[in-house]
């Protein structure tokens, strides 16, 4: 007899530990299915690792400038072996957290690759495991090459994130192509440990997913550090050597070949849909190869949710935990509030970082919407002059007639802390009278979302 | 919804009260509705009168904590005078109370800010955020509009008894009662800046009267489809193909509804009002009957539920009873249509070379012709009339 469970999780990452807690939480008996560590990506390749070497880089540029703030550091040497191994530390520490959450949580944990059975079964080598409520498939996402233009990833000299997280020494030159969270992520890693570094981005910006004024921000401020920046580029040719890759790369109407020791590749992710009998449970996927689910995240099978990635986009941690919440409660017979897809935060932790929330301004534009825009500079900020952190600003769109809070966007020390005021405010419709009205603390960063707030009402003060 | 009026108190000041329990029966601008408690407690401070017209949000109980020391009753004058400096006791003390707990509406700040500019009562509105807040959706769900701001009325006293025919005096002024004033706001918020202009068609009924025939002898003793059902059926059906008459003109943009709700305008006793058939197009004929019976006999005993009266997107109204031969009907705004249904006659027509008796109607078209032009509107009539010259071509 297989054993029973009430629900069953296919994937440890992010929504699926999330699932699983909030299942065990809600009484009921549930396991977690995972071929490799606890956490996933997030954890143990994504996420948290880079988080751990972007502050790595961040203390080298301190460092480097230090002796302005009267310290005197000697001469700053770097080693990214060193820095490498000390992400690999955060990580497991976090992985065995996952772990013990599932102790403590009493989720089964079952290690292996699972393939999904029609009549809610996973089979994990030998053994059926059989749910008596639902399955979630959190099965996630991977990088991916792109082979057609010769640059298949060889895990030498064209590499992903999987590898570049790995490397003992940071080579020499590296071409990084996108220029989306991962690529900027890794050009302010790379450079930060001596490595030469070209972001090549094939849309006209940087960031291209955020508000222009973001992306011309970054750009500015890669530029300004010697990180050469090729938006609107197409690389038409990959040719592979030994030691170093050669592109073709045409920009701006010209075609340039650039040598590098190492290609990153950070274009785009491909979903983890295949060999897991998806089409043997009468799962169907998208056009774009995602999992099809209704507005309950149940997919065309009855039974069978799809949680995370494979659900569809935003591809980010925090969107998957949600869905794994609001998943497990609705199989336990809960009504959870409604996942506004509309009010996921959007994050890039490089220096200076980049948050954001809701509308673009261009998307405010394209939907007609009657927006003003409200700014503040963190150059005009007491506590970003205190810490050297003047670089970026608060952007806030608000609705002209109602105040509504449409969009906001954050470039600057800490944006990734500061943006959640925003949040908050928007899951809770405050406009943005009710952010202004709140008091801020002075003096830090947060005061500018008030100022922009204000500035969009006409009545900045510190400006 | 700016004021209302007291009809009938039916708890007294310090009878325990639980919430749900009806307090009190309030007139509103077109219907007479019920106060609710929201919360247990005892009914204190009644500070409005029956007959007494109050402004919306202004206070008229509160309700207390058994024991609870509350400040001294408030004057049962609609507007409290402000306390005089110095007698600090008796100052403005309930309201903050009663907002409080009486009136108490969970609503995000956005819903609060539309509701107020659209005039929508946020206690009507069911909301759907956590704990039952009213959220920006719940208010997109009604399809709340903005209404041009009316300037507050002042309070009225309450009204005397209706116009007796007698000797001596000359006249009697009779005050407007709730629902002739919005019907005189609303009236002349229509033909004032609304250009107006009509269309007139007469409409061959035999078809549709062997129809209705048909059809009832069908449903036996199961309820009865009257000729007004019809024209609303096939009515909802000719805006479905003819989306351009189906709108509301918003000042900036025109919104061309993908449902159809028609108005239906009912006389009651002292005035009239339009209940709504929601997706018309969608029902059957049986349903939009007793809909629409059901409809009718609830505005007669002004019974509407708010709901129930707003949000159509086309009207209809049919004096075909009262012998009336054709007449054109005021647009009730946003909307940008409405037809005006006059009686069935019969009368000699030339059928192919012959004269003959037929059954014939007149309908009377208005448009707003900031939305309709001429040939949109006739377009549309044209198809309606098709529809009720051949009933069987709804089901095409």
């Amino acid at each position: 007899m297989a054993s029973q469970f009430d629900v069953i999780i296919l994937g440890g990452g992010p929504a699926g530990y999330v699932g699983a807690i909030r299942s065990a939480q809600l009484g009921l008996s549930t396991a977690l299915i995972e071929k490799e560590k606890l956490g996933g990506v997030c954890v143990n390749i994504g996420c948290i690792p880079t988080k751990a070497l972007l502050h790595s880089a961040y203390i080298a540029s301190l460092l480097s400038e230090a002796k302005e703030f009267g310290v005197e550091a000697g001469a700053v040497k770097t080693d990214y072996g060193v820095a490498m191994q000390r992400s690999r530390k955060v990580s497991d520490q976090n992985s065995k957290g996952v772990e013990y959450l599932m102790k403590k949580n009493k989720v089964t944990v079952v290690k292996g690759a699972g393939v999904l059975q029609p009549g809610r079964k996973v089979k994990v080598g030998n053994d059926v495991y059989e749910a008596k409520k639902a399955v979630l498939i959190a099965t996630g996402s991977r990088v991916k090459g792109l082979p057609q233009i010769g640059l298949e990833i060889n895990k030498t000299t064209v590499i992903s994130s999987d590898e570049a997280l790995f490397l003992e020494k940071a080579p020499p030159s590296m071409a990084i192509i996108g220029a989306g969270a991962v690529g900027m992520e890794f050009a302010n890693i790379f450079h930060a440990f001596g490595t030469k570094v070209t972001l090549i981005e094939a849309l006209p910006r940087i960031l291209p997913l955020e508000d222009v004024e973001a992306s011309d921000a970054l750009a500015k401020s890669y530029k300004k550090r010697g990180i050469e920046v090729i938006a609107g580029a197409k690389v038409k040719k990959g040719t592979v050597g030994k030691d170093k890759v050669t592109l073709e790369v045409e920009a701006n109407g010209a075609t340039q070949k650039i040598e590098v020791a190492t290609v990153l590749m950070a274009a785009g992710r491909a979903v983890n849909t295949e060999n897991i009998g998806l089409a043997e449970c009468g799962v169907q996927v998208t056009d774009r190869g995602f999992i099809k689910v209704d507005q309950n995240l149940q997919t065309t099978a009855p039974g069978y949710y799809a949680i995370g990635d494979v659900a569809g986009p935003p591809m980010l941690a925090h969107k998957g935990m949600r869905e794994g919440v609001t998943v497990a409660e609705l199989v336990a017979g809960k009504k959870p509030h409604a996942i506004r897809y509309d009010n996921v935060p959007s994050v890039t932790y490089c220096h200076p970082e980049v948050a954001s929330i809701g509308l673009t301004e261009d998307q405010c534009k394209e939907r007609k919407v009657d927006y003003v825009a409200g700014r503040f500079p963190f150059s005009a900020n007491g506590r970003a002059r205190g810490t050297g952190e003047t670089e970026g600003f608060v952007k806030i769109l608000r609705d002209k007639k109602y105040g509504e809070i449409l969009g906001a966007h954050i470039v600057g020390g800490h944006a990734s802390e500061i943006i959640h005021e925003l949040a908050v405010a928007r899951e809770n419709e405050y406009t943005v009278e009710e952010v202004e009205l709140a008091i801020h603390a002075h003096p830090t960063m947060s005061e500018a979302v008030a100022q922009a707030a204000l500035d969009s009402l006409g009545r900045v003060v510190d400006m | 919804m700016e004021e209302g009026r007291v009809v009938k108190w039916h708890k007294r000041d310090g009878d325990p009260v639980k919430a749900g329990e009806t307090l009190a029966e309030v007139e509103t601008d077109k219907a007479v509705m019920d106060l609710v408690a929201r919360a247990d407690g005892v009914l204190r401070q009644v500070a409005a009168t029956e007959g007494q017209t109050v402004a919306v949000g202004s206070v008229v109980a509160v309700i207390a904590a058994a024991g609870e020391a509350v400040g001294a009753a408030p004057a049962s004058a609609p507007k409290p005078a402000p306390a005089p400096p110095g007698s600090g006791e008796r100052g403005a003390v309930p309201s903050a109370a009663v907002a409080a707990d009486a009136t108490r509406v969970k609503a995000s700040p956005l819903a609060r800010r539309i509701a107020k500019e659209a005039g929508v009562d946020l206690k009507l509105v069911t909301g759907t955020g956590p704990g039952g807040r009213v959220t920006k959706r719940d208010l997109e769900a009604r399809a709340v509009v903005a209404q041009p701001a009316a300037e507050r009325a002042v309070p009225l006293p309450a009204p005397r008894s209706p116009v007796v025919m007698r000797g001596g005096e000359a006249y009697q002024d009779v005050p407007l009662t709730q629902i002739r004033k919005t019907i005189a706001k609303r009236l002349a918020a229509s033909l004032g800046p609304i250009p107006h202009f009509f269309l007139t068609t007469e409409v061959d009924m035999e078809r549709a009267s062997e129809a209705r025939d048909a059809l009832n002898k069908q449903l036996g003793d199961q309820g009865r489809v009257s000729f007004n059902d019809i024209i609303i059926k096939a009515t909802a059906h000719a805006l479905t193909k003819h989306p351009a008459c189906n709108a509301w003109f918003q000042e900036d943009h025109i919104r061309y509804w993908h449902e159809v709700h028609i108005g239906m305008a009912v006389a009651v006793e002292d005035g009239l009002i339009t209940p709504v058939i929601r997706n018309a197009e969608l029902k059957s004929l049986a349903d939009i009957g007793r809909e629409a019976k059901e409809l009718a006999e609830k505005a007669r005993s002004r019974r509407l539920q708010p709901s129930e009266y707003t949000g159509s997107t086309f009207s209809v109204s049919n004096l075909g009873m009262f012998d009336i031969d054709q007449f054109t009907a005021v647009i009730n705004p946003p909307e940008a249509g409405i037809i005006a249904i006059g009686s069935i006659a019969q009368k000699p027509v030339v059928v192919e070379g012959q004269l003959a008796p037929r059954r014939r109607m007149r309908i009377t078209m208005s448009c707003d012709h900031r939305v309709i032009d001429g040939a949109t509107g006739a377009a549309f009539l044209k198809t309606l009339k098709q529809m009720l010259e051949n009933p069987l071509a709804m089901l095409l």
